[in-house]
């Protein structure tokens, strides 16, 4: 459910269309009184922990900033994060496409029960989806003799890591197609194999120019999000510095050790990542709003 | 079945719906289950025993209660700050409207290192309360800002668009039978956002009681003061009681299956009254 808000809608500004009107004007007074609140509790919550975040991480000056990112233990979690994120994001990338394939251009029983399932881990909280990997691939789980009579460590390792990050983004990529190949429908394909395209040109040439903004805004919620995951990340790691922190678990040590400068450095680069990943949605959401502009002209 | 197929003119149908249902099973189904069976396996009184010691209720107590008022919160300043955005035009709207997603896309411990050092005694907001005898920073309090922090987006991303798809007649015709601004807004605007309004609220209450990242450095997390529930699941984890950890994860996952059905019913009613897709 988290990311659930984040539903895909190209930008347009509408403000125009309903202050020109006087029926549908306020008075002057409760117009500033409602921008006067609504941007408070904006820079209060939002705004303020993001200064914050910088602040912090440059108050001891760009000497202890650079030093705690370049600290090995710093590297190796940022090495980590990059992993678990190549590895996840395209696993959820591939099942996205298979799934809005399968569920928006076939009718077949269960397909509502099947959506709500896919969605099923952004509802889970993030403590739990780690708990459940622990219960299958720990030393008391399901697998565990199996795992360490054949020395494989999966819980307290990268593989855990790894696959409490697939969880946790699972649904990213799915549900922003879903809506988006249901609203294109099935004709342009159906003609496409009529007129001789194979199954792979159909989707590379007519599916997928058709989605290729939601994918990539999908795809960009669920990297942030694969990079950014700590409560889940964090009861699979078993928290061994330099070899199983992420870098949110290496930002959760150091301020633990009260290493606040330090801790602050790195969550900046994370917060930085917040950042690129808002500029990319904003752009992707501004380029779909003018493709779909142009496609009713 | 082979009947339907001979109408498929796609390919592909078995290749993605198999793929689709075996990482399914694979990543989320079969894991959850676990989850079941493990608890199952407990015995009822001791699963009741766990699920029911009272550090354990009082972290129900300060979840369940600090989640309402933060989604409550929410609901009030998200459907004025979608307003803000939709209906005026402000210097810096693209920024915030840009900023809204924020608390998507900066992960959670960012965010929790953020809010502790803002409210604690001597940051900047916990400076201004201090005098004031507001300790927010290590106290329940603290809780309830994070909450509202990781529950704002929910609000303003769902009411946003249907504020946008308002037809601007609907208000004209309102005032022209007679209707002030205000009641214009309230028999006319309200009810067409209600049903977008309520899901929002019911989203940011169902991930902010599931959240643990924000909300664990800003707590303090004294027990039976400041603990959240997911905070429990990892306490007796670090105590290997994986018993323990199971059964309170089992009553979490049953009230967030609630919670899915409750807001997918929402969705469907704000379909509905709206004529909107999902």
């Amino acid at each position: 459910m988290s990311g659930a808000a984040a539903v895909f809608h190209g930008s347009a500004d509408h403000a125009a269309r309903f202050e020109s009107k006087a029926a549908t004007r306020e008075p002057a007074l409760v117009k500033w009184g409602i921008l006067a609140v609504s941007l408070s509790f904006f820079a209060i919550f939002l705004l303020l922990p993001l200064i914050t975040v910088f602040v912090e991480a440059l108050r001891k000056g760009w000497d202890v900033y650079f030093a705690a990112l370049i600290e090995p233990d710093a590297w190796a979690a940022i090495k980590l994060t990059l992993i678990a994120a190549a590895i996840s994001v395209p696993l959820n990338l591939v099942f996205g496409v298979a799934a809005a394939w399968a569920i928006t251009k076939f009718e077949f029983r269960g397909k509502h029960l099947l959506i709500t399932l896919i969605d099923l881990p952004f509802s889970v909280s993030p403590v739990v989806s780690g708990l459940i990997y622990v219960l299958v691939f720990g030393a008391q789980g399901w697998f565990g003799p199996w795992l360490s009579e054949h020395d494989i460590k999966v819980v307290f390792a990268v593989p855990g890591i790894v696959l409490a990050t697939v969880f946790v983004t699972f649904p990213f990529v799915a549900r922003e197609l879903i809506p988006l190949m249901e609203a294109q429908g099935r004709d342009e394909e159906e003609a496409a194999v009529v007129l001789g395209a194979r199954g792979w040109q159909t989707f590379w040439y007519v599916t997928l120019p058709n989605v290729k903004w939601g994918l990539l805004y999908g795809v960009i919620l669920c990297n942030a999000r694969a990079m950014g995951e700590f409560g889940a990340v964090s009861v699979v790691s078993g928290h061994i510095r330099g070899q199983t922190n992420t870098m949110p678990l290496h930002v959760e040590i150091l301020y633990n050790e009260y290493q606040f400068a330090a801790a602050f450095a790195v969550a900046s680069l994370l917060a930085l990542l917040a950042l690129v990943t808002l500029v990319i949605k904003t752009w992707v959401e501004h380029q779909a709003g003018k493709a779909s502009q142009q496609s009713e002209e | 079945m082979a009947a339907t197929r001979s109408f498929r003119v796609l390919p592909g149908f078995g290749l993605s719906l198999g793929y689709t249902l075996t990482w399914l099973s694979v990543i989320v189904l079969i894991p959850l289950v676990a989850v079941f069976l493990k608890a199952g396996s407990l015995g009822l009184d001791h699963f009741i025993a766990a699920v029911s010691s009272p550090r354990v209720l009082a972290s129900y107590r300060l979840t369940f209660g600090a989640s309402l008022i933060a989604a409550l919160i929410n609901t009030v300043f998200g459907l004025m700050l979608a307003w803000a955005l939709v209906r005026y035009s402000f210097p810096g709207k693209r920024l915030v409207d840009a900023l809204v997603d924020l608390p998507f896309a900066l992960p959670t411990a960012v965010a929790g290192i953020a809010l502790t050092a803002l409210y604690a005694k001597n940051g900047w907001v916990g400076k201004l309360l201090e005098p004031l005898g507001i300790q927010v920073a290590f106290t329940p309090l603290g809780v309830l800002i994070a909450l509202i922090f990781i529950g704002l987006p929910f609000v303003v991303r769902t009411v946003q668009p249907i504020l946008e798809d308002l037809d601007t007649e609907y208000e004209e015709a309102a005032v022209s039978l007679g209707a002030n601004r205000w009641q214009a807004f309230l028999h006319v605007v309200f009810p067409t956002v209600l049903p977008a309004l309520l899901t929002g609220f019911a989203m940011a209450f169902a991930r902010a009681v599931g959240e643990y990242g924000s909300v664990i450095f800003i707590a303090g997390n004294i027990p039976l003061v400041s603990e959240i529930t997911p905070l429990m699941i990892i306490t007796k984890l670090e105590q290997y009681d994986y018993a323990g950890a199971t059964a309170i994860a089992v009553v979490m996952l049953l009230i967030s299956f609630v919670l899915l059905l409750v807001i997918n019913g929402l969705q469907a009613w704000t379909a509905k009254r709206t004529g909107r897709e999902r």
